[in-house]
């Protein structure tokens, strides 16, 4: 595993994971872009529409919308259809809200920039505690 | 987080489990953020209702009111997801109403005014210039930072239910000055006219400047707005931008001039809203349907005033069978429309006029799988960028064009 990528950055919330990453040029809101139900985008217009987050690591440019989130992470938790991680270049208050509430693995403001080096696919090493972020890129053509 | 002598003793449980738990939350974010301590606070909003919250949330509210968890600073709640009054006209699930009413017990255990509005800055107090505060949903934040020159961050429900349990907020984001400093400038070449206008110029903005550390400074205007009209502009900030603070030359405490609301730097960049701008915005919606399914007046809930004004345009009318007509408000302003005649005139009409609610909360991907409803038109751009996540396709216009549409069952344009 020679091309493992280390992104930097502060102390994020939650414990260390691993998991695949769910890449997204646009935003993220619980209530306006998912159908919590299923964890699956149900925002027409979202790049991601039709896709599953449920174990995911979700990597997106900023959270958008308003306060709803800050519960629903939680909710989703206990109904099986959150995210495994989620990472921001630009995280708000009710991410972090939403996940230190969910215990659920958060982390924003890395170098260099996640949206340059993740794709959707690659495996993820997700470590708030030590403000790192691994990231092994999914074999070609596997 | 640098703690003070008090805030380590309710982290050594001194002060009863509630609380402490409440205090551990707000130092995860805090941390998260790089908040230096903590910042007392005069007033707390908590956006609680089942539909984002699930059981699991509730369980969570339940066990901090279980653990003695009380208020200490002046707590009133956000709108939810039933109005329990009327429900069934609605078609709504009669389980969604037994758990926000379990809500509505563990809320007033811990001592929160369940006033269930997201208008609580018109009908029960806007804050003080300069006061820090601990409020949720983010058209009442934005209204409290821009307009009245409070200081809040989006405290979403968990975390705004232990800011006033511990009567404090981490000190980070909008409470410092200079997050408060504009760092857009938008120059308007045309002015706002109708209320919907107001928000068509916030869905513009927010479009372009999404990204909850930014301050954008609206400059050029030529027309005093109300207080209706601040809200729908915030309101659709928050929405589309996750915006937290504006500013309105001319018009907003912070912002006497440019240069007061740059705080002496320059600006990022510069927004140039050109004429035609406004009717441009209304025309990114487009109807699937020739008529509506539903015609929404809410999000954010509606004035005394503006329920004065729909009552005025909706008097003596029918709306069309097949339409569905919604406006939400919460109590206190039901209750004053009630004595001044406005809700005979929204409900003669055939309109639905509910309180304590607002539409998107208001389990509307259920609704519309059961009414078979697509298409939803309302003068509330905020509820047209949320509402197509339930399934719907939205369509905003100005006031006086939604409810011609509800009465003709015709979308004009």
């Amino acid at each position: 595993m020679s091309d493992e990528i280390v992104l930097r950055g502060h102390p994020g919330i939650g414990p260390r994971v691993e998991g695949e990453a769910l890449v997204s040029r646009h935003g993220f809101s619980a209530r306006y872009d998912l159908n919590r139900k299923t964890g699956v985008f149900s925002r027409e217009s979202h790049d991601l529409y039709g896709q599953s987050i449920v174990g995911k690591v979700l990597v997106h440019t900023t959270a958008k919308g308003g306060v709803a989130t800050a519960w629903a992470l939680l909710d989703m938790r206990a109904q099986g259809t959150a995210p495994l991680a989620i990472i921001f270049q630009l995280a708000n208050p009710i991410m972090a809200q939403g996940a230190a509430l969910a215990e659920l693995p958060l982390m924003d403001r890395l170098d260099p920039d996640p949206l340059a080096v993740i794709e959707s696919g690659d495996w993820l090493i997700v470590d708030p505690p030590a403000g790192e972020v691994r990231v092994r890129k999914r074999q070609a053509g596997g | 987080m640098r703690l003070t002598d008090d805030e380590r003793a309710i982290l050594a449980g001194e002060r009863g489990e509630a609380v402490r738990r409440a205090l551990e939350l707000q130092i995860k974010v805090g941390d998260f953020f790089g908040a230096d301590d903590f910042v007392a606070i005069d007033s707390a909003h908590m956006m609680a209702e089942i539909e984002s919250m699930g059981e699991p949330c509730l369980a969570w509210v339940e066990e901090m009111a279980d653990l003695g968890g009380q208020a200490v600073v002046p707590t009133t709640s956000n709108p939810r997801s039933v109005d329990v009054a009327l429900w069934e006209a609605l078609g709504q699930d009669e389980r969604q109403v037994e758990l926000e009413l379990r809500l509505t017990r563990a809320l007033n255990r811990l001592g929160i005014l369940t006033l269930d509005t997201c208008i609580n800055y018109q009908t029960v107090s806007p804050p003080r210039f300069g006061e820090h505060v601990a409020w949720g949903d983010t058209g009442t934040v934005i209204f409290a930072n821009a307009v009245a020159g409070a200081r809040s961050n989006f405290e979403g429900g968990p975390v705004a239910l232990a800011a006033a349990l511990t009567g404090r907020t981490a000190r980070y984001g909008y409470h410092l000055p200079e997050q408060r400093l504009g760092t857009v400038l938008v120059e308007l070449q045309e002015q706002p006219a109708a209320t919907s206008d107001w928000g068509a110029l916030g869905c513009w903005i927010g479009r372009q400047v999404s990204d909850y550390w930014q301050v954008p400074v609206i400059a050029g205007l030529e027309v005093q707005p109300t207080i209706d009209q601040l809200k729908q502009l915030g309101a659709s900030l928050a929405s589309y931008g996750s915006l937290a603070m504006f500013h309105l030359v001319g018009v907003t405490p912070e912002a006497r001039s440019v240069e007061e609301a740059f705080g002496g730097r320059q600006p990022e960049r510069t927004l140039r809203l050109e004429l035609g701008g406004l009717r441009s915005v209304y025309a990114t919606f487009q109807a699937e349907r020739e008529r509506p399914d539903v015609v929404a007046f809410t999000a954010p809930q509606l004035s005394i005033v503006e329920l004065r004004d729909l009552a005025g345009l909706l008097n003596g009318r029918s709306v069309h069978q097949d339409v569905r007509l919604l406006v939400t408000t919460n109590y206190q302003n039901r209750a004053a429309a009630e004595r001044l005649g406005y809700a005979a005139s929204i409900e003669g009409a055939g309109g639905l006029l509910l309180s304590g609610a607002c539409f998107y909360l208001m389990t509307a991907r259920e609704l519309a799988e059961k009414h078979g409803w697509r298409t939803i038109l309302t003068d509330s751009a905020k509820l047209a960028n949320i509402i197509p996540g339930y399934g719907y396709n939205p369509v905003f216009r100005p006031t006086e064009v939604c409810v011609e549409a509800a009465v003709q069952g015709r979308l004009p344009w």
